[in-house]
């Protein structure tokens, strides 16, 4: 296979997979439940999803490690399994994909703040990164995605842990933003331009946006971001809001309706896109069908 | 300027090491803490709570804020009891069980403390039981439930159904937030309110408080 990053310097569009813990929710996941302990305990459910976004179409397919962090890891007293949570869940996606597709480390936020608002130190930050990476590494990653970021200090740190310590894999970074009167911001404050800058900065190969938004609100942050980067840019939208319909929840826009509004994404020249919450693998067959026939 | 709008203004800014020292001064001026109170740190809250809700502000800064407004607190607490000064009511917030997201409970919880409320904080993941529990034994007026995931919404129905299997739910009023939160959501499992943010969250507890 093609490295990522030359695929997509070729002109390329590449298609990302969907949703991971709607999927984990759906195969029964419990509220409060660690999703990484599934790493260890249940993999072949991540085969199993593994196998319906590649089968969907996905070029990318990801890791359940959004949570594998040291720290966030902590909030379950499971963080002395950092290296073997990482690890089952880089092989039960490469045992699926082989090299049919490429292999994306989710790498999340810490669930913590950085003092002086919260009480972690920028060095415990990094390390808990620095571990989850190194595990990485060890399994050897494709892509290492560090996303859904709304501080633009702990998602540097994160990325200059990711090339400190994996320095041959490329590195996706993407923050979340709100639709404020004011334009989109992190919550923490952080405009698209200053997410541009910030993420390119630390070192970032590509950058984007997922999750807090449906399509519509995407099309509006990519156009935007195109403005302050020339770098490859990725973009995971939900599908829609979540909503709360005769107790379960649904998410509104369905697989034709994202992938009809992808063409929009296309049009801006995004690189990568792919789903977040709410998103399965019918909206992945969607959204390939659409950039399949662009570049045909 | 005098001493109680430089320290509203240095509370807003997130200045906790003026906030204390000049909370100390206007109490040496011969303040009355309840004037320090309300008219500072209180009224300073106010326009913090404002700004956000504008999103003229962001979250770092009213997170600031409430540190450097605690740092006042802590020094007229103790003369606000001595006087005697009976806190307006007592809250009690948490996010529900089997959820780890607080950003938005901890803002209601600074929000309450500054309009004046007395918050009883139990945290994340908190069970049913925990909740009626800290209600009951605190005297509290009102609990404050919060949840990001739409996964552990449900939770908020089974803590109201044992506020009434405990027959303590007229006693209380049940607020409730959250992003994947509506009003619909709430009526349907009978809370009393469904706040859209912290400052409404606030206006709210004033209601159910003055209610009361």
């Amino acid at each position: 296979m093609r490295p990522l990053l030359e695929r997509i310097r070729g002109g390329a569009t590449l298609v990302g997979d969907g949703a991971m813990g709607t999927m984990l929710f759906e195969r029964g996941l419990q509220p409060g439940e660690c999703p990484e302990r599934w790493n260890l305990e249940r993999p072949e459910v991540l085969e199993e999803i593994a196998r319906l976004y590649l089968e969907a179409g996905a070029d990318i397919v990801s890791t359940n490690t959004f949570g594998g962090s040291v720290l966030k890891l902590q909030q379950y007293d499971l963080d002395s399994h950092t290296e073997e949570i990482n690890a089952a869940a880089i092989g039960a996606v490469r045992k699926v994909i082989g090299d049919r597709a490429y292999l994306s480390a989710s790498c999340g936020p810490s669930g913590q703040m950085l003092a002086p608002l919260g009480d972690v130190s920028p060095e415990e930050m990094s390390e808990s990164f620095v571990r989850q990476i190194t595990a990485f590494a060890r399994e050897g990653v494709d892509l290492i995605c560090i996303e859904t970021m709304t501080d633009i200090t702990e998602a540097t740190l994160a990325i200059k842990a990711a090339k400190a310590t994996a320095p041959n894999t490329p590195v996706a970074a993407t923050m979340t933003f709100d639709d404020t009167p004011n334009g989109f911001y992190t919550i923490m404050g952080v405009s698209i331009e200053q997410a541009a800058e910030g993420l390119a900065k630390a070192g970032a190969d590509i950058i984007g946006s997922n999750c807090g938004n449906g399509i519509e609100n995407m099309i509006k942050i990519a156009g935007e971001l195109k403005k302050y980067t020339t770098l490859p840019i990725i973009m995971q939208s939900n599908a829609g809001l979540p909503e709360m319909q005769d107790g379960s929840v649904v998410y509104a826009e369905t697989p034709e309706f994202m992938a009809e509004k992808c063409r929009e994404l296309l049009d801006i020249g995004v690189n990568i896109i792919g789903g977040c919450c709410g998103t399965t693998p019918a909206h992945v067959a969607a959204i390939r069908g659409v950039v399949d026939e662009r570049g045909a | 300027m005098d001493t109680l709008q430089q320290l509203s203004e240095n509370m807003q800014k997130g200045n906790a090491d003026q906030v204390a020292r000049l909370t100390q001064q206007a109490i040496d001026e011969g303040c009355e803490p309840k004037t320090i109170l309300d008219d500072a740190l209180v009224g300073g809250m106010a326009v913090v709570g404002y700004k956000f809700k504008k999103h003229e502000i962001f979250l770092p800064h009213v997170l600031l804020a409430a540190k450097a407004m605690h740092a006042g607190m802590d020094l007229l607490k103790p003369l606000l009891v001595k006087d005697g000064i009976p806190t307006i009511g007592k809250v009690v917030t948490g996010t529900v069980q089997g959820d780890q997201h607080d950003i938005g409970k901890n803002l209601v919880g600074i929000m309450l403390k500054g309009a004046g409320f007395e918050v009883v904080d139990l945290g994340r993941d908190v069970s049913p039981e925990k909740f009626l529990d800290a209600a009951v034994s605190e005297k509290a007026i009102v609990i404050g439930m919060s949840a990001l995931l739409t996964t552990t919404m449900p939770v908020m129905r089974k803590v109201i159904a044992l506020a009434h299997e405990r027959n303590v739910r007229d006693q209380l009023k049940f607020i409730v937030g959250g992003a994947p939160m509506s009003k619909e959501y709430a009526q349907k499992i009978g809370a009393d309110a469904y706040c859209y943010d912290a400052v409404s969250a606030v206006e709210c507890v004033k209601r159910f408080i003055g209610a009361h």
